[in-house]
């Protein structure tokens, strides 16, 4: 879960941090008040779960309350990206000596965390990747010890000498922070040494891994702030692995790989139709679960057709079927459903679905005939 | 031979009295598999269908001679089982369970480097040497014994593609699921090291997804220690970067991940890689005639 900005300064404050005065906005009205209020010379900058807001306008620097109200305006009403914007963060501009950049994410390739630190900040870290790679300190972290003192004398060793001390200070705070809510990317582009001597924090990017909201309510709690897709939210609420996609052929299937497998299918089958969405029912879904499934994928307007692609391990292919006419019995299809069962009483399933005899249930033998048959009726062909 | 799991595995299942925990224990057990024992805290003394249940992994080697530990406990427990196996002196730990924290996965596995103990998963379906031995919840019928090694990122999508190579006639030595996170035990690179070596195996293949870079460091790997034929399969050509497809190491980031990238890096390694689950099948069986 990628947190905003303002929620990622949250937590750097309570862990001593030291970031700029700012204030979180939701109308233009407030953030002339708020830009009154720290000085007038302000930052406004737009809430978002991405990068690259310096580049895109999503961050204005202003030197009036009447310009933050503007920027604020123009930021709501436009966007960021193609994502809605609710709120904005206005923060004071504060005196700038030199820019760096920290990083803490997991190395997944190391099994561990990888502390980065660039002596160049402000700018794309492959960006000083590519052209001064000698820029950058990197250091493993051990996932037990953690980030020691040593660690972060090393990985700002390259600063100047005015801002090391702080430097590793923020760094050994920045890691306290992963560590706290199980982050598993920390980075702050850019921290900054002011001309009074502070090191600060201008950004902060926090990732938390998914797995472990259970042990964070509060980390957790942040979820209801982001903009969800209606359907994506009626599924995360029956608690199915759903991602909204672009194409038409709705995706109901059991097993990550095996469903994204499907997607690659269907666009392979050459008839120019494409994914409406990822559905992972996961292992052991019941008929209950299939029916939901059905239900929100029937719900979306850009489904053309349905593919449903089940090899049951731990599912069961009768429970599906028995599932898939339930469905039925509560929503009305408009388009054909595709159904392709093997595995677990796959012969089962099949025979169900046979005698109900639906109109709208197409049977298909393989997972090739099934993607096939699905992107061709999503195109208005025949099956 | 077969690799990771054969006759002499002794399987002491965590979790054994869970409703998922004495399904498959069961079912491994009716494969063929030498259950030995389950240990659920607190019930030792009693038993499920004549599988002796101990309070501790200890206990159970002890008692048993249990060397392979099988985990279904629920994710906040299940790292606590894989250090209490390790500690046990089992030799390898199949850990089915789905949702463990990362963080915890990197302190398990930095723990596990210097134990000589092997972790396959978590979050994967296990490990099967066809009639030999089954540890896990991949379905034993739809396997059937023969001379290919198969090692997957994904639990379903194994099911589909030992499918069609049994359908093809094709059998295999063993099928490891190393699961969908993205930090886990027994990797590519673990499963090619040991099929490359086991004299059972004739061809691998593999079959990887979006997000990470195992695939790419595979491709490295059988460029320069593996002789025998590899045949891959990689989803998420359709997937759009920053989401999360089902599973927690399934991600494209920025630009690195991707499915395009780790069949081409696979291909240059000399890799055939099927761009459907039949192909890859139909290129095994060219591959092996």
């Amino acid at each position: 879960m990628d947190l905003y900005e303002h929620q990622g300064k949250d937590l750097f404050a309570a862990h001593g941090i030291a970031l700029p005065e700012r204030v979180v906005v939701t109308t233009a009205q407030q953030a002339a008040y708020a830009a009154e209020r720290l000085g007038g010379h302000v930052a406004v900058k737009v809430q978002v779960q991405m990068g690259g807001r310096g580049k895109g306008g999503g961050v204005a620097l202003v030197h009036s309350p009447a310009e933050a109200a503007r920027e604020a305006e123009r930021m709501l009403e436009e966007g960021f990206g193609g994502a809605t914007v609710t709120r904005l963060l206005v923060e004071r501009l504060v005196e700038i000596a030199a820019q760096y950049y920290a990083a803490i994410s997991l190395d997944r390739s190391a099994g561990t965390y990888l502390a980065m630190v660039s002596n160049d900040g402000g700018i794309e870290i492959e960006e000083v990747a590519r052209t001064k790679p000698d820029a950058i300190r990197r250091l493993h972290v051990d996932a037990v010890r953690g980030l020691r003192p040593y660690h972060a004398r090393r990985l700002t060793g390259h600063l100047p000498e005015e801002a090391r001390m702080g430097a590793a200070e923020l760094l050994a705070r920045a890691y306290e922070v992963l560590a706290d809510v199980d982050a598993t990317l920390v980075e702050i582009n850019p921290f900054v040494l002011l001309i009074d001597g502070t090191v600060m924090a201008l950004d902060a990017k926090i990732t938390v891994d998914d797995n472990a909201l259970f042990r964070h309510p509060d980390v957790a709690a942040m979820r209801d702030s982001f903009p969800i897709d209606p359907t994506e939210k009626r599924a995360k609420d029956a608690g199915l692995q759903y991602v909204k996609l672009d194409g038409e052929v709705g995706i109901i299937g059991n097993g990550a790989g095996l469903v994204m497998s499907t997607l690659d299918m269907v666009k392979r089958a050459g008839a120019e139709a494409e994914a409406a969405n990822f559905l992972d029912v996961g292992g052991g879904a019941s008929a209950e679960v299939m029916a939901t499934s059905l239900e929100v994928i029937l719900s979306d307007p850009s489904v053309k057709s349905v593919l449903v692609n089940i090899f049951g391990g731990i599912t069961r292919c009768d429970l599906v079927a028995v599932g898939i006419l339930e469905a039925l019995e509560r929503v009305t299809p408009e388009v054909p459903i595709v159904v392709r069962l093997d595995g677990t009483n796959a012969e089962e399933g099949r025979r169900i679905l046979a005698e109900a005899n639906h109109p709208m249930i197409v049977p298909a033998d393989t997972m090739l005939d099934a993607s096939e048959r699905a992107a061709a009726l999503a195109r208005g062909g025949p099956a | 031979m077969a690799i990771l799991v054969d006759e002499g595995t002794k399987v002491v299942v965590a979790g054994i009295t869970g409703s998922e925990g004495t399904f498959h224990s069961l079912r491994n057990r009716t494969y063929g598999t030498d259950v030995v024992a389950g240990v659920t805290p607190g019930k030792g003394g009693r038993d499920v269908e004549g599988i002796p249940v101990f309070d501790t992994v200890a206990d159970a080697v002890d008692g048993t001679g249990a060397n392979t530990s099988l985990i279904f406990v629920p994710a906040r427990f299940a790292p606590e089982a894989i250090y209490e196996a390790a500690d046990a002196g089992i030799d390898l730990v199949v850990c089915i369970t789905e949702g463990i924290p990362v963080r915890d996965m990197a302190q398990v596995v930095a723990y596990l480097r210097g134990t000589g103990v092997s972790l396959v998963g978590p979050n994967c379906p296990g490990v099967i040497s066809p009639g030999r031995s089954n540890v896990g919840i991949i379905p034993g019928e739809i396997c059937t014994p023969g001379r290919v090694g198969l090692v997957s990122r994904s639990g379903t999508l194994t099911y589909q593609i030992v499918h069609e190579l049994t359908q093809n006639g094709i059998g295999q030595s063993t099928c490891v699921g190393m699961g969908g996170d993205p930090v886990h035990g027994i990797g590519f690179i673990g499963a090619l090291e040991r099929f490359e070596a086991d004299p059972d195996t004739d061809l691998v293949a593999m079959i990887g997804e979006i997000g990470g870079d195992d695939e790419e460091r595979a491709a490295a790997f059988i460029t320069d220690h593996v002789t025998k034929p590899v045949v891959a399969y990689i989803a998420g050509f359709t997937a759009p970067p920053g989401k999360r497809m089902g599973h927690a190491g399934a991600i494209i980031t920025g630009s690195s991940g991707t499915a395009q990238a780790k069949a081409e890096a696979l291909e240059a390694a000399a890799v055939r890689v099927g761009r459907t689950p039949t192909e890859v099948a139909q290129l095994v069986r060219t591959t092996l005639s």
